[in-house]
């Protein structure tokens, strides 16, 4: 793999731009206020990693760092399910305790 | 040829990823910043998949992009309905100009709210009213409108 000078170029560019993504809807994560809402910011910066990876397996030509990309977007799907009916279902146990 | 469309595509994805973050940053509330987090995030990682799969010499590497964007478009919907549906379930507060809220109509209208309280084993009519401006008949109306 030997990607050509004009992509290598847009990748870094991409890389900034999703490093900046990243960090802004880290914000989000941060600032709440309930768990779903941290659900979602972390659902999205998930997704922006795996963009991420994949523009990095162009800028650095390891085509293996788009392996790692999927295998991460295996995970995080699995982590966002999981934290979802997590909360769904304290919701439930909170409100049969106080109804 | 292919490097120049590999590198807008790259780009405009990046550009999408990042309208995305800034859609979940800045929007008022739970439900409308999943608009933003689920579209324009899985357009950006999408695009920028595609660009990888483009600018690919090899077949290998090709169609493992192509295999994580098909990944990416069978996953994306199925946790955003399980945050949507947690979300709403939590009774996450609304914002404060949203007009409808549809699933109350329908619960009222069709009676169906018993089943649904007694799945999660909710006494009042707490769990629905999350936004004082979603009034049944307002709801109805726009509803109708819209058809």
């Amino acid at each position: 793999m030997n990607p050509s000078q004009l992509v290598q170029t847009a990748a870094g560019a991409a890389l900034v731009l999703l490093a900046l993504g990243i960090l802004v809807a880290g914000i989000r994560l941060v600032r709440g206020p309930d768990a779903a809402d941290r659900i979602v910011a972390m659902d999205l910066i998930s997704i922006l990693i795996v963009a991420f990876l994949a523009a990095l397996s162009v800028r650095t030509g390891h085509p293996a760092v788009l392996d790692v990309a999927i295998a991460y977007a295996l995970v995080a799907f699995l982590g966002t399910v999981a934290l979802a009916r997590w909360r769904q279902r304290q919701a439930a146990a909170e409100k049969r305790e106080a109804p | 040829m292919s490097d120049v469309l590999a590198a807008v595509l790259m780009v405009a994805g990046a550009v999408f990823a990042l309208v995305a973050a800034v859609g979940v940053a800045r929007l008022p509330d739970l439900l409308i910043r999943m608009h933003a987090a689920t579209k324009a995030g899985t357009l950006g990682a999408g695009l920028i998949l595609l660009a990888v799969a483009i600018q690919g010499a090899e077949t290998g590497l090709t169609l493992r992009a192509l295999a994580a964007i098909f990944f990416l478009l069978l996953t994306a919907p199925v946790s955003a309905h399980l945050i949507g549906r947690a979300a709403y379930r939590v009774g996450v507060r609304l914002w404060e100009r949203t007009r409808v809220d549809e699933f109350e109509t329908y619960c009222r209208e069709t009676g169906r709210c018993e089943a649904w309280r007694q799945e999660f084993q909710i006494k009042s009519d707490d769990a629905f009213v999350k936004n004082p401006n979603c009034h049944p008949e307002r709801s109805e109306g726009s509803l109708r409108k819209t058809k």
